[in-house]
């Protein structure tokens, strides 16, 4: 037994992968918060008037704000006032293609494993790259541009498409929605905004990378998806971190708004820097996102692979307000080490016969706390909805802790609620057998546990499912006992 | 192939094995046969290295390498195979998956190419017809769900599938029926050679009547307290193990 605990330790123990950073120039806001900052912000993206005025309207509503403390995840105060708000690369000037791009910038793509070149289409993914504060490449806006696809930086967005953005920013995500949403609200930098136009199905997978490069900075996206009546897209989001002995504040805000019989897929696997095994370092990873179904017959699921961060607290969510619509999360949250999860989802009934289904695996390694936290809400409007949820975790080791909050609240008699839940171990007993039959004990952790998560990687894109599988094993390492 | 000479193990403390000595050479058949909790299943755990058990003394040579030395991974890619008396269930992986990790690791190990799918499944379609096992239950998550029947031939399709020079089945006829003891057996029987060796774990001779030994042992209290051939397994089938435990515990008290 204590040899099993002794593999696992030394798997769990392997050190991550992304952790190197580059020696950039950046263009720096001064550090710390205050309304100056906000408008040195919005003056350095060279924003119109009312997004200043939106920004300081959110700035003060955070000030009346509280951080939350409900969640289940300890971690010593943030000093905002220590943080850098804005950090972007140096670039000699605003650039129109890749060739143009910084070679240092794309050395640090090269390295995570991303292709920034049109190659890329092969796979069939269209990426954003968004580095620290800025997003640095998008690809294939030609291609899709064609089919009336919009697919860029929101900093673009901004300038080139202000009334979708105007109607559409914060109708989702309301600034006053809880405290990480206010503080991103007042000062996110970039990120992506893609709109699907009526009745048009994108093509390929649209992919943003997020990478935070610079030291004692903040990064606070915002993503804004529109799919209109009849359209279909499916969205990846990717995220890693350099190594560093501090912890990093990453506080995004995603928004989707899914029309009539339109259909939004959203993929994540995040793999921000979760500290070292001692628990030192580490990205705060505190997100909020959330879908509305608007029209009737519309769809929106939310797939997420969490293996990093040392603080997780998200939970992606649907608003099912058109009759019909369907909201779906696949979860499988990882951790290990130190790592805290928080994570779950919200499923808002209100349509007619709106459905929900949750499907979330959580795994637990090392001294590692996990939890799910789920809401579902059944409107007094939403008849006939129906709801499954399923909850699984899966304990390594006799350290660890997974926990479950599920909150139901039903105003409807005809709504129906399912929830199931299970908790298990890695049993000796599985090790063992995998052994007998000559698979390694990594291997069999591995195979046990991308078992175990199956039906949530196996809503990924196909490319992302290999990934997210291999990184499951990697997260893993060490830590079977 | 297999010499074990003056074997000890306990669990938490407790021995169970207490001097085994065994020769097993290639292409034979050894049954193990003793009544409830003289130590059968404990002797195929620690040949195949469950971690539980301890040895605390004696040894065990494999093809001129300690066995004991070796983690149970490499036991097992060094040719020994246990047929469990319990399968474990892995859901979420199915049997194909799981067996082709298997295979290819353990060629890993003997400096073989991994197989490819398409070499894979032609193996396995081939291995499959031994053991009359249907394609639908190798998609299936391993083990979970299966009737008893169908994880035991699954054990010895695996058997099949990973060639094995030792194998050891541990009380594979337990909750058989005679038709699937039949299947099982004819798999056992077809995977045989004069360069593999068979262990057989059984409380009952009925086994023995399909996969005919070579050598019959009746362990007792740890120990091989009798040898002999077929004849001896249809003795005890006819007298049970009373005259054996009472010659035994008499000769211990003298």
């Amino acid at each position: 037994m204590s040899k099993d605990n002794q593999i696992l330790e030394d798997l769990t123990s392997k050190e991550y992968e992304h952790g190197w950073s580059v020696n950039m120039e950046a263009d720096e806001a001064p550090i710390g918060l205050n309304e100056g900052i906000i408008r040195w912000i919005s003056a350095k993206k060279e924003e119109p008037q009312w997004l200043l005025e939106w920004r300081l309207k959110a700035y003060k509503t955070w000030g009346n704000m509280n951080e939350p403390t409900w969640a289940n995840v300890h971690y010593p105060k943030i000093d905002l006032q220590s943080l850098i708000f804005y950090s972007a690369p140096k670039q000699a000037k605003k650039t129109k293609n890749l060739d143009e791009v910084d070679p240092q910038l794309l050395e640090i793509y090269k390295r995570l494993g991303i292709s920034l070149n049109e190659q890329k289409r092969l796979e069939g993914v269209a990426v954003d790259v968004v580095l620290d504060s800025v997003s640095v490449a998008t690809t294939f806006k030609d291609t899709l541009g064609k089919l009336g696809i919009i697919f860029c930086s929101f900093s673009e967005a901004v300038k080139e498409h202000p009334e979708l953005i105007k109607k559409y920013l914060g109708s989702v995500v309301p600034m006053t929605d809880n405290y990480y949403a206010a503080l991103n609200s007042a000062v996110f930098s970039d990120g992506s905004f893609c709109y699907i136009p009526k009745g048009v199905r994108c093509p390929m997978e649209l992919s943003t990378y997020f990478r935070i490069n610079a030291a004692n900075t903040g990064q606070f996206e915002r993503t804004l998806i529109v799919a209109e009546d009849e359209s279909y897209v499916s969205y990846l989001e990717g995220c890693t971190a350099p190594q560093r002995d501090e912890n990093q504040l990453h506080a995004a805000v995603v928004e989707i708004y899914a029309g009539a019989h339109a259909e939004v897929k959203y993929s994540t696997v995040q793999n921000w820097f979760p500290g070292d095994k001692n628990g030192k370092g580490g990205i705060f990873n505190f997100v909020t996102k959330r879908g509305i179904c608007a029209g009737d017959h519309s769809k929106i699921s939310w797939t997420q692979v969490e293996t990093g961060s040392a603080v997780t607290w998200k939970y992606p969510s649907c608003i099912l307000k058109g009759d019909y619509s369907i909201g779906e999360f696949y979860s499988v949250a990882v951790t290990n080490n130190y790592q805290q999860a928080d994570t779950g989802t919200k499923m808002i009934h209100i349509g007619k016969n709106t459905k929900s289904r949750i499907v979330s695996k959580g795994i637990s390694a090392g001294k590692s706390q996990n939890s799910y936290r789920g809401q579902v809400q059944v409107m007094k409007r939403a008849t006939n909805a129906r709801n499954f949820s399923q909850c699984d975790s899966l304990l390594m080791g006799d350290r660890c802790g997974a926990h479950t909050f599920p909150y139901i609240d039903i105003n409807n008699p005809t709504a129906k609620v399912e929830h199931e839940a299970t908790t298990s171990k890695i049993g000796e007993d599985q090790i063992f057998y995998c052994n007998q039959r000559g698979i390694s004990t990594e291997d069999a952790v591995a195979l046990i546990v991308n078992g175990y998560a199956k039906e949530v990687l196996n809503q990924l894109p196909m490319e992302f499912a290999v990934e997210a599988q291999k990184l499951l094993a990697l997260t893993l390492e060490g830590s079977v006992g | 192939m297999l010499s074990i000479k003056n074997l000890h193990a306990s669990i938490e403390g407790t021995p169970i094995l207490r001097g085994i000595n065994l020769e097993v050479k290639a292409g034979e058949v050894h049954a193990i046969m003793g009544p409830n909790g003289s130590g059968k299943s404990t002797l195929a755990s620690v040949l195949a290295g469950r971690e539980e058990y301890e040895v605390t003394k004696g040894e065990v040579i494999f093809k001129g390498k300690n066995l004991l030395d070796l983690a149970p991974e490499d036991r097992a890619r060094e040719g020994v195979f246990l047929a469990f008396q319990y399968p474990v269930e892995i859901p979420g992986v199915s049997s194909t998956n799981f067996l082709r990790t298997a295979v290819n690791q353990v060629r890993e190990y003997r400096g073989q190419e991994p197989l490819d799918a398409v070499k894979f499944l032609t193996m396995m379609k081939e291995k499959m017809k031994l053991v009359e096992i249907d394609q639908k239950l190798l998609s299936r998550s391993l083990n979970e769900g299966f009737s008893g029947g169908e994880k035991k031939r699954n054990e010895i399709f695996q058997m099949a599938m990973l060639e094995p020079t030792l194998s050891i089945l541990d009380e594979t006829d337990s909750g058989l029926d005679i038709d699937a003891l039949r299947i099982v057996s004819n798999g056992v029987n077809q995977l045989k050679s004069d360069k593999t060796a068979t262990i057989v774990v059984t409380h009952y001779q009925r086994l023995l009547d399909y996969i005919i030994p070579d050598f019959v042992h009746v362990l007792y209290k740890g120990r091989i307290v009798k040898s002999g051939t077929k004849e001896l397994a249809m003795e005890l089938e006819e007298k049970g193990y009373d005259w054996i435990k009472e010659a035994v515990d008499s000769e211990a008290t003298v």
